[in-house]
Formats: structure tokens, C-alpha cells, sequence
């Protein structure tokens, strides 16, 4: 039988399209309109899942986003996602749902055994237990993290898109109930950018569904009318499916929207979420109030939900979840739920914890013939995979003792009320200072911090008339104070709820059969499986601030964070420690509100998207010719460029030869360059420059180190002087951004009065370095630039054509050869690269890639900044001492090197390492040792910075930083590598090749 | 998320922005004269008040100056921005 808990008419489904959905393997039939938890119940499901620690059956509790329980695993494959709410899931043709957290079924599950033991599980279980021995921990988390979870995650890829939107407004509004619906209708007559967000597929709220009335009108005609009208502002944005999930600090607001969720298709063109990034000048909540459940013995069967979700399911949806119905409440307001109820022919008996209830719901109660037992409570319940009974008996002494005899009653659904809490979790995320009220015993917002407004239920008040008067006005004042020129009048809306929520006289915890300690199962948090023993349990071990109760217990944690629990855990700690809850206080509200996805908050920004890509105008032929790239900060730098057949050290070994014996070419392009203008260039190199730069000529150029201010190297390169007041310095690839940062920081913070201007012109220029013995040769046919050696000398810079290009050439080298380095406008890059290769065929040009430059360099003893120096070295660990000016009185990084620590002689010295064995290569970041031991710890002296087979040496070389190490010139090290081996190097001087410099100079 | 109003654009998003810590710690103008716990004080050590601070702020993604920021670190509050080389404002007394 099908939907055969369905009403014959009523609700908002439209029973005219039939939708076709399978749930744990079983096919079932739905409206359009249900939600999976909706269409469950009409067919009669009420066993969903299985809690998370004792596995007990579990129903569905209520109708929205504070679902604790019917936690499902939604779609399959890569679309799958686990812990989402039945009862926000929209019914879609083809959905596929299972339940989560049990096997090999939800109707016979394994792991039900730990019910059975659940004394042995009591709060703090897992911190007691799987403590010692403390080696033992790696076991036990193998079976601790197979127990944990609830849902799983995709195997595959997620297909779906993600977007992301910023929007500015003068008004935001978070909630489209009636509240929400009023203050959005007076802001938008006033003219104000209003943006009004609900969470639901629908506005209208709570009452949207309930048999309340505005001005005499159903109340569903009142919220049509007035949706139509917000619609038809331009200055209104409406958005369902929308949750804020995040509100800080300047009204900063985040909001996950479903654009496509409730799809079962991929769509080609919308994004399945929206992530909304909202910047309001106001904002009002409006999230009303979430309904709180009573605590008492065995609470948690299927079958047993929440009055409003019970009244939303028949009212919403035409489900009637059960026939005989039983409702246990504290207050006057859930007896709506009966009454409806009753009104579709269910049988219905009302069980309140209070000695008297006002005249109206008696009187109604006679009417429709509802028993009531005033001064009971519900000590016990039965029923497996569904309630079937209910075991009641009267109480005293505001409900804490109980009297008499126990009556059982045969129940299939039983709904209950603790009263409501308002939804102060974005109010709190705010900075919003909350305050217990006695009258509704829940917390509710104090003192506002934010320029905002808060409303309606989620203010406290649950007054129709008065919320949709303050409704109105709220968004008057805040038109109001945006400036808005307003004549507008309150209309002053009369709302008519038949039985209104005012207070609960009862606290919502109820003594059972067996008390309320002895390990009976009173419910608190449905999704931790959190009973109120368990809150006992902690205050008796110490564990009795809020923060700490709710770690040890963990209550209020999980996909739902507390939203149907934590009031009811704070009002149990009162009770226990006879403190009112204000001394309690209450747990911190963090963002998100509800679960979102992580594809949405990274949006587009993933693959290539995720970080910018930069390429140097010669990519291309590299990429024809087969380079194998490698990512330098973010660009791609040919990192060596593999003939057939060849391997890395293959190609490296050949790129080097041809360097050193006949002609080399690199892509330098990606050194950082700034052009450096004014007439107080030459002081500003001065203080950031450990070397003097006051006698540097036009066309002169001049390798420099810069400090930080503790004296550490931080970059290097070569500046040159272009003209008088004109400089172009180059940086390291990496450090190009954070060394125009420097230098902007002290020209704007501390040098304000130095005539500079820096401009980065990394990406304006093409670097074209040629390196080698021919390279004078090769160059002097394709320029009109005299390059001998006497007119052109190393280290100096010359303006001209080459291959037709006005192009700047700097006679510099990191190879230790011969080298120009030919900078031409980047448009030119392509052309002038392609030139070169033709012409230079005679001398065997070779591309060489990062990898060769770094064996090139470590052969010269030249250091990388970063590689060989990590942030700890200063230019005298690295012998540089000549590159210190002593003649200077200051420049950044010079007061430090006085310190005791910088100045002493036994610090880390740049050395060169040969092994002994003359074919290791030893691997970089190997620690240095004297002598080496069998194992750890033994005394490092340094680490291996640098380190590769040298082709121009024959065999392997690298450099090291060692502790002491000038001094220790020709003594044996020892080097113990991972596999066990210790390899023994001799200390010797960084430069192997070409140590007189000559080679450069030629 | 802050909005800051840089005193060259006017208001806009933090994520434009980067913060680089207390303000008006001027450096030493003759560090080679000054004692080693001097110039420690100036490298190292920072106040980190219960309320008012002054700090430095860049606008990165924006027009790249520096500036001054004066912000309440209980409420997050920017009370002012002003430029470079203005005086320190003064706390008015609430």
C-alpha cells in the first residue's frame, strides 16, 4: 500500500504529480512538494537510522533544519553526501537515499549490541578507557575511527559546480516568516536595497501551514498578498533555499543557497550551491524559534516527534504520521497540534505535567473529546522500531515525585512540547549578549552589539499582533536610519493564532520509572546519544562549566550542534547545581549555522582556477620542445628539456657540458625586476644593500645581499645603474613581491622624506641569459652593441639592437662563464628566443633548465637564497664578509650582526663536501655528524643544503652549512642516511671550478 | 570582516588589506649607538593592549599605500585611519 498515511485533501503538495524515490533499496511513491521525510512518514517509515553511539532506532523528530535524528546518506556515486536532513531534502524523481550508521541494515543493525551495554558507555567512556597503556593509542584509534562518523563521503570527484556572489545592501533579512515578512515590506516601501533570505523552498515560516489568520485573512492569502508585492519592487531580492550560515563582524554574513540540490540532473547551467558573501548595512533576524523536546524516560522511538513537526506533517504535507495519538507538553500552545489532529479523526489524548491549563483549551479539548491527564508525566515507553505504548502516572511537587499508580496507554505516535527556544545562534555568532527568561525558560537576546535589529519569536516574543507591529516598524527605523525619506504608516497588522505561546510553568525534564540518574535513557541529545544520566555524571566527576560538560558529554555537538539540545542540557545543570541557568551560562554559537559543504566555500577557486598560473612569453617553445616544467612560486620554469631516451640526469649532464664548453641558453624571465627611480636611489640601495652603492657607475652593475633588520639574508641580485637617478634591480623569483613590499614599507613608513619611485617590471621584460665560452661570438652577429672585451667588460650593462629589438644587456653570470643576459620587451620574448635558436645552431646552443643553472651555480659555490639559506644566516656564515660594508654607518640588517648570538665564531659556515666514496649523491637536508652512532640522537654540526653530481667534476659535490665550519678544512664528516648507510665526506672549500673567477671575466 | 576606510579609496572589504602589527615604532635614527636591549625593543617587542591599538595596514589589492589604523581589540571597532607620518590620535575619554 501506498501513502497510506496521506489525508484525502489539504496541504500544500501538489497530489496531481506522483514522484518516484527508493529509500534503503525499496521503491516508494511521493508528491511533488514532500520533503524525503514527508513522503517516509506518508508510507508509513517511520525507523530512518540509527544513533550514533548505542545505535538505537531512530524516527524522524522534526520538520526543519534541527533535525538531530533522520540523518541520511542523499545520492550515490560522486553526487553522494552523507548527514543530511530527511526533512530538508525535496522530493525529486529518481532520488536515492539510505540510512547511515548501521549494518548490515536500519531494521536489523549489529551494532544495537552496544544498547544492550550501553552502562558500560557512559560519558567519558573513550577518555577512561582507551587511555593507558599510552602505546596502545595507535590501536585503539584503528577501531575508534571505524566506529566514528556517521554518513560517508564520496569516492570520487564532486562533478557539481559552486559559485560564489557578493552582495552590499542597505537591508538584510534573515528569516521570511511573517516577522521577516513585515519589516522586508516596510523597508521596501521605503526604498531601501532589501535582500530577504529563508531557508526553507517557501516564506511564510511557521504559520505558513497553520490555521492562523492577518487582518481577518488566511493566513496563506495574507503572506501571497504580500509576497506579491515584495516582488514587484526592484529594489526587493528574494531568496529560498537560503541559509546565513555565518554573521561577522561589520554585518559580514555569509549564505549557502540550494540552487540545484532539489535536481536530479546535473544542470548545465546553474551552479548546484550558491555561497552568498553579504555585506548589509542593516540587518534584522527574523529566525524564529526552534520547538524543544521533553526529556523523559525512552524519548527517542520512532514515532515520537515534536507537536509542531506532527502538526506541520499533517498540515503541510496531508501526512497523518499516526491514528492514536498521544501529546505530552508543558505548555498551552502545543495543544494546536492536537486539536488538528483530532480534527482528521485521530484519536488523541493529552498528557500535561501541569496542574491546570487555561479555559480555552479545556473547553476545545471537551469538544473534540481529548482526555487529558493534568500533573502526569510519561515514565516509560515500548515499542522496538516504533512506539506502541506509553506508560503514565501522576506527579507532585512541581513533577519531581511521582504518586499513585502507573496507567499504560497504546499509542502509534506520540508528539511532544517542551516550549520553544528562540534561534539565537546568528544573534550570538554577532556578538549579541543573550539572558534567561524565566517566563519561556530559554535564553533570548539581551544587548545587541552590531548594527542590527532583532524580531518576533527570535527576539522572545511570540505575540502575533505585537510581531507583526514590530515587524513593520523595524524596518521603518531602519530605513529610517539609513536616511530614507519616509512617510509611511504602520499599518498596524492584527494577527489572530488561536492559542498563543506565552509560557511553560514546568521544567521540560521529567522523573521516570527509575528516576532520572540510574542509568535510564532520558534523552537530551538525540544525535550524541546524550542522556540526562550522563549530564549527571559529569558534574559528579568535576566536569561542571558548560564548556566542559559539553566536551565530556559531548551534548550540543554534531551536524545539528545542540539546536534541539542545549537549552535542556543547561536546565538540567541548573537543576542539579540549584543555580538559576543564567549562572550556568551557555556554550559559544559559531558559524555554520547549519552543515554546508566545503565545494561551496571554495567555489570556482579549484584545478586551475585555485592559484593564478604565470607564464613567460618563450612557454610556448618550451612546451614544443618539450620541456618538463617546474612550478616556481607560481610560474612554470623549463626544468631541464630531455633529448629521446634521455632521463633527468641524462639531459642535466648534457645542459651542463654544452654551458661549459660551447654555449648555453636559460629563460630568465622570471627574476623579479624593479625599476628604481629618483634622486635618492643610490641612498635607499645604500641602507638596503649590506655593500656601498655610492660610487656605482652609469652602466655599471653590482650583485648585492639585502637583510632584514635581524641581520638575516633575505634576497639577493644584481642591480644595475641605468642612468643617473635610474636603477634596475632584479630579485629572486620567489622573493620578487615580498622585496617590493620591503621596499615600499620603509619609503612609505620610515624614509617618507627619499625622492624614490619603485615600479615592478618583472612582466614587462623577456630574460634571455646565454652562458658559455661562445657566447661573445655567438652574440656579436645579431647586435650592433661592440661587445669586447675591453669596451664591454663583466659587470657592466649596454643599451642597443639585438636581432632588431631595443634591448637591454647586463654581462652577468651565474654560471661562472662567459654570460650576457639579454632583457627585450616581453612581446619580443618569442621572436628574439626563436632567432637565437637559428642563429646559434653553429655553436650548438643548448636550452638549459633550472636544474642545470642549480648545478651550474653549487659548482661555482654560488648560493640560492632559500636553499642554502633558511631565514638563520647572515652574509658572514656564508664568508661573504666582503660584501659587508665596514665603511657604512647604517643600512637594514647592520646593528644585528653586533648581537652576541650573530657575532659569535662557532656559527654555521657555507662549506663544500666531497664524499669519500666519489659517486654518492648525498640527498639534501642530510644531517652532519662527526661521528655517526647506530641510532638517534647524535650531535648534528649542520645539514647538506645543496648537493648534486657535478658533470664538469665528474663527480658529486655539495655545499653544507657546518657548524665551526672555516676551521674544519680538510677533516672527515659523517653523513647518516635514512636507509642505515653512513657516508663520510671531507670538509672543503664551496668553489669547485674555476676558482680564481676567470672564466667570467674572459 | 572588517570594512576599513583607507584614507586614499574610502571603504572597502578587509580582504583587500593586510595588517603588519603595532604602529609608531619608529626605527632607531643611530642603531649603531643604541644598547643591545635597545635595539631588542625595537625588533621583538610589541604592546598587545586590552583595547585601544594603533596598527600599520597596507591596501595589497587597492592602491598599495600605507596607513594607520586605531582599533578598539574588544570590539573590533576602527575608530580611525589616518595617514603616514600623522600624528597618533589621541584616546578621547568615552
Amino acid at each position: 500500500m501506498s501513502n497510506q498515511n496521506r489525508t484525502f485533501s489539504g496541504g500544500v503538495i501538489d497530489r496531481n504529480k506522483t514522484i518516484n524515490f527508493i529509500f534503503n533499496g525499496k521503491k516508494y511513491k511521493g508528491f511533488q512538494g514532500d520533503t524525503l521525510a514527508s513522503a517516509l512518514l506518508a508510507n508509513d517509515v517511520h525507523l530512518v537510522g540509527r544513533s550514533f553511539k548505542y545505535h538505537r532506532p531512530r524516527g524522524i523528530l522534526t520538520a526543519g533544519s534541527e533535525e538531530p535524528n533522520a540523518l541520511i546518506q542523499l545520492g550515490i556515486g560522486a553526487r553522494t553526501e552523507p548527514n543530511i536532513r530527511a526533512t530538508e531534502i525535496e522530493l525529486y524523481e529518481g532520488l536515492e537515499a539510505e540510512s547511515q550508521n548501521c549494518w548490515p541494515s536500519v531494521d536489523f543493525d549489529i551494532g544495537e549490541a552496544n544498547n544492550l551495554l550501553s552502562r558500560l558507555f557512559p560519558a567519558g567512556f573513550y577518555y577512561k578507557t582507551f587511555k593507558w597503556p599510552p602505546s596502545f593509542w595507535l590501536f585503539y584509534e584503528h577501531f575508534i575511527r571505524k566506529a566514528a562518523g556517521l554518513g560517508e563521503s564520496p569516492k570520487a570527484k564532486n562533478p557539481d559546480r559552486y559559485e560564489q556572489r557578493f552582495h552590499y545592501c542597505d537591508v538584510m533579512i534573515v528569516g521570511g516568516g511573517v516577522s521577516g515578512l513585515t519589516a522586508a515590506l516596510a523597508a521596501a516601501r521605503a526604498k531601501c536595497d532589501v535582500l530577504l533570505v529563508d531557508e526553507n523552498p517557501y516564506f511564510g515560516g511557521y504559520l505558513s501551514d497553520s490555521s492562523a489568520s492577518i487582518n481577518g485573512k488566511n493566513i496563506s492569502d495574507w503572506i501571497r498578498i504580500v509576497l506579491d508585492e515584495l516582488k514587484s519592487y526592484e529594489n526587493v531580492k528574494l531568496l529560498k533555499r537560503t541559509s546565513a550560515m555565518g554573521y561577522y563582524d561589520y554585518n559580514y554574513v555569509t549564505a549557502l543557497e540550494k540552487v540545484t540540490n532539489h535536481h536530479h540532473e546535473l544542470s548545465k547551467t546553474l551552479p548546484r550551491e550558491r555561497y552568498w558573501r553579504i555585506r548589509a548595512s542593516k540587518i534584522i533576524l527574523a529566525q524564529g524559534a526552534f520547538e524543544r523536546p521533553l526529556v523523559f524516560a525512552d524519548n527517542d522511538r520512532p514515532g515520537i516527534m515534536m507537536a509542531s513537526a506532527g502538526k506541520k506533517y499533517l498540515c503541510r504535507y496531508g501526512v497523518l504520521p499516526g491514528k492514536s495519538v498521544v501529546l505530552f507538553t508543558n505548555n498551552d500552545h502545543a495543544y494546536l497540534s492536537a486539536f488538528e489532529f483530532a480534527n482528521k479523526g485521530a484519536k488523541v489524548t493529552i498528557v500535561d505535567s501541569r496542574n491546570e491549563t487555561s479555559e480555552t483549551v479545556m473547553h476545545k479539548c471537551a469538544e473534540l473529546k481529548i482526555e487529558i491527564h493534568l500533573s502526569h508525566s510519561i515514565i516509560s515507553t515500548f515499542g522496538q522500531k516504533k512506539v506502541n505504548a506509553i506508560e503514565i502516572q501522576k506527579t507532585e511537587d512541581q513533577g519531581n515525585k511521582l504518586i499513585g499508580s502507573s496507567k499504560k496507554i497504546d499509542v502509534d505516535l506520540l508528539l511532544m512540547s517542551g516550549g520553544w527556544n528562540p534561534a539565537v545562534q546568528l544573534f550570538s555568532q554577532s556578538r549579541g549578549k543573550l539572558k534567561y527568561d524565566h517566563n519561556i525558560n530559554s535564553f533570548v537576546p539581551d544587548k545587541i552589539i552590531q548594527d542590527q535589529k532583532i524580531i518576533g519569536c527570535n527576539n522572545g516574543n511570540f505575540d502575533l499582533s505585537s510581531n507583526l507591529k514590530n515587524g513593520f516598524q523595524s524596518g521603518l527605523e531602519v530605513a529610517r536610519e539609513l536616511g530614507k525619506e519616509i512617510d509611511i504608516e504602520n499599518p498596524n497588522f492584527m494577527g489572530d493564532e488561536t492559542i498563543p505561546f506565552v509560557s511553560v510553568k514546568v521544567e521540560p525534564y521529567m522523573i521516570g520509572k527509575k528516576g532520572i540518574t540510574k542509568g535510564s535513557k532520558h534523552f537530551v541529545d538525540f544525535q550524541n546519544d546524550v542522556t540526562a544520566a550522563d549530564i549527571f555524571l559529569a558534574q559528579r566527576e568535576g566536569y561542571i562549566s558548560v564548556e566542559h560538560t559539553k566536551r565530556y558529554t559531548t551534548t550540543g555537538m554534531g551536524t545539528d550542534q545542540g539546536k534541539t539540545s542545549n537549552v535542556n542540557a543547561l536546565a538540567l545543570m541548573s537543576h542539579i547545581h540549584k543555580k538559576p541557568v543564567d549562572e550556568i551560562g551557555h556554550t559559544t554559537f559559531r558559524p555554520p549555522f547549519s552543515p554546508q559543504t566545503i565545494g561551496a566555500i571554495a567555489g570556482r577557486s579549484i584545478d586551475n582556477l585555485f592559484d593564478p598560473v604565470r607564464k613567460t612569453s618563450m612557454h610556448k617553445w618550451h612546451e614544443e620542445n618539450g620541456a618538463i616544467f617546474e612550478d616556481v612560486g607560481q610560474w612554470k620554469r623549463p626544468y631541464y628539456y630531455p633529448k629521446k631516451g634521455e632521463d633527468i640526469h641524462k639531459a642535466v649532464h648534457r645542459e651542463c657540458k654544452s654551458v661549459r664548453k660551447s654555449l648555453g641558453i636559460l629563460d630568465a624571465s622570471t627574476l623579479g625586476k624593479i625599476d628604481l627611480q629618483g634622486p635618492d636611489t643610490f641612498k635607499f640601495l645604500n641602507m638596503l644593500y649590506t655593500n656601498a652603492w655610492s660610487k656605482l657607475e652609469v652602466g655599471s652593475c653590482r650583485y648585492g645581499l639585502m637583510c632584514n633588520e635581524h641581520g638575516m639574508i633575505f634576497d639577493d641580485g644584481v642591480t644595475s645603474r641605468l642612468g643617473e637617478n635610474h636603477y634596475h634591480m632584479t630579485t629572486t623569483t620567489g622573493g620578487a613581491a615580498r622585496v617590493m613590499s620591503w621596499l615600499e614599507e620603509f619609503l612609505q613608513t620610515e624614509w617618507l622624506d627619499m625622492k624614490v619611485f619603485c615600479t615592478s617590471v618583472t612582466e614587462q621584460w623577456a630574460v634571455l641569459s646565454i652562458s658559455g665560452p661562445n657566447a661573445r661570438n655567438f652574440l656579436a652577429d645579431l647586435t650592433d652593441i661592440d661587445l669586447s672585451k675591453e669596451s664591454f667588460p663583466f659587470m657592466k650593462f649596454r643599451e642597443g639592437k639585438v636581432c632588431g629589438v631595443d634591448a637591454r644587456v647586463f654581462r652577468i653570470s651565474f654560471t661562472g662563464e662567459l654570460a650576457f643576459e639579454i632583457n627585450v620587451p616581453a612581446r619580443y620574448g618569442d621572436y628574439v628566443w626563436n632567432e637565437f635558436m637559428n642563429h646559434g645552431k653553429k655553436y650548438n646552443i643548448t636550452p638549459y633548465g633550472t636544474e642545470a643553472m642549480h648545478v651550474l651555480r653549487a659548482e661555482k659555490g654560488f648560493i640560492i637564497v632559500g636553499q642554502d639559506t633558511d631565514g638563520s644566516v647572515t652574509p658572514y656564515d656564508l664568508n661573504m664578509d666582503w660584501i659587508v660594508s665596514k665603511k657604512k654607518e647604517d643600512f637594514l640588517g647592520k646593528r644585528s650582526f653586533s648581537r652576541a648570538d650573530t657575532s659569535r665564531n662557532d656559527r654555521k659556515k657555507l662549506v663544500g663536501l666531497l664524499v669519500n666514496d666519489k659517486t654518492t649523491v648525498l640527498p639534501e637536508g642530510s644531517h652532519v655528524v662527526e661521528k655517526a652512532k647506530s641510532q638517534p640522537p647524535m650531535k648534528m654540526l649542520g645539514h647538506v643544503s645543496s648537493s648534486y653530481y657535478s658533470p664538469t667534476n665528474d663527480h658529486p659535490i655539495a655545499l653544507a652549512m657546518i657548524k665551526d665550519g672555516t676551521s674544519r678544512m680538510g677533516d672527515e664528516v659523517e653523513i647518516p642516511l635514512m636507509n642505515g648507510k653512513i657516508i663520510k665526506a671531507t670538509v672543503t672549500d664551496p668553489i669547485f671550478y674555476d676558482k680564481e673567477g676567470l672564466r667570467n671575466n674572459e | 570582516m572588517f570594512v576599513i576606510k583607507c584614507p586614499y579609496c574610502g571603504e572597502r572589504d578587509q580582504t583587500e588589506f593586510v595588517c603588519h602589527g603595532e604602529a609608531h615604532i619608529a626605527r632607531p635614527e643611530t642603531p649603531a649607538e643604541i644598547s643591545d636591549e635597545d635595539w631588542g625593543n625595537y625588533l621583538f617587542f610589541r604592546s598587545n593592549p586590552k583595547g585601544i591599538h594603533y596598527e600599520r595596514w597596507t591596501h595589497d589589492h587597492g592602491c598599495r599605500r600605507w596607513f594607520n589604523v586605531m582599533r578598539d581589540t574588544v570590539s573590533d571597532k576602527i575608530i580611525k585611519t589616518y595617514k603616514m607620518g600623522e600624528p597618533k590620535p589621541e584616546i578621547e575619554n568615552e
